[in-house]
């Protein structure tokens, strides 16, 4: 049998709020596919990252461009696409926020926090231009430590390992 | 409802700011940011953000807090972090601020380090 997608789709206004409804969406969905208290944290300040990366820098705060959220769940993967109707930018391109110079920087962070809180994290070129972030957070197995215990989480079996 | 509430307390040429709620993207950095800079303008120098009743930050607010260092100091004063929750203590040695702010667990002895 072939695996079971299930997808997520919606167009969020260039607003503040959009940041606290993408991030509360997510962790609904986090929650019911099993993910624990702390991962569901993890997830959501994430996608609140990657809203904020599409508000303020992709749109520019332009109320009339759109930021289209994606949530995939596979049998293994819970998949995030956040896609602004910006310029693009190259991961390449973004200052380290570690680094001795940038240590008292007021902003610049939120790349970062997104690849450190989930398991993948890239940002592509948007099919229709802008930037498509897109990061990934494997399902826990039930009854691991990253598992609620009541969620629809892989249950293959199979050894997730952490990253 | 506002994110972020905001209380202050002196004793001794020290401001003790109480914080509670979320220091995130909108109001939560905002209020941040306006009771510091209010308090600058008053020429209080010496600030203690308890951050005990904080229960999320984001880069915003992140962001807001290193401003606000930044602003004090170049006031010629200091802006130290009292009780951090773990999620925040977390956050800020995940992005190495612990070696930027002065962090304490004791109201008291973060007073005293004012002496």
């Amino acid at each position: 049998m072939a695996p079971e997608t299930k997808h997520l789709e919606v167009t969020l206004d260039t607003h503040v709020e959009s940041v606290n409804l993408a991030e509360e969406m997510c962790v609904r969905v986090a929650e019911a596919a099993g993910f624990n208290e702390d991962e569901c944290y993890r997830i959501g300040m994430s996608v609140r990252e990657g809203v904020i990366n599409a508000f303020h820098y992709g749109n520019q705060e332009k109320p009339e461009k759109k930021i289209h959220l994606a949530i995939e769940l596979t049998d293994e993967r819970m998949i995030i696409h956040v896609l602004d109707e910006g310029k693009g930018f190259r991961l390449t391109d973004v200052p380290d926020p570690l680094a001795q110079e940038n240590l008292l920087s007021t902003s610049g962070r939120g790349i970062f926090l997104m690849k450190a809180f989930m398991d993948e994290f890239d940002v592509q070129p948007g099919k229709t231009g802008g930037a498509e972030l897109v990061m990934a957070k494997r399902l826990p197995v039930l009854g691991s430590p990253h598992s609620n215990g009541n969620g629809s989480a892989s249950n293959s079996g199979a050894p997730h390992q952490e990253a | 409802m506002p994110s972020l509430f905001a209380t202050t307390r002196e004793y001794s040429g020290i401001t003790l700011v109480d914080l509670s709620g979320r220091i995130s993207l909108g109001d939560g950095s905002a209020l941040l940011r306006k009771t510091v800079r209010d308090l600058l303008e008053e020429g209080r120098t010496k600030i203690i953000l308890n951050l005990g009743d904080v229960n999320y930050i984001d880069s915003s607010g992140i962001g807001e807090l290193v401003s606000g260092f930044t602003a004090v100091r170049n006031r010629g004063g200091e802006l130290k972090l009292l009780n951090l929750t773990k999620k925040v203590h977390d956050l800020l040695q995940i992005t190495k601020l612990f070696t930027v702010f002065d962090v304490f667990n004791d109201e008291s002895t973060a007073m005293r380090s004012f002496e």
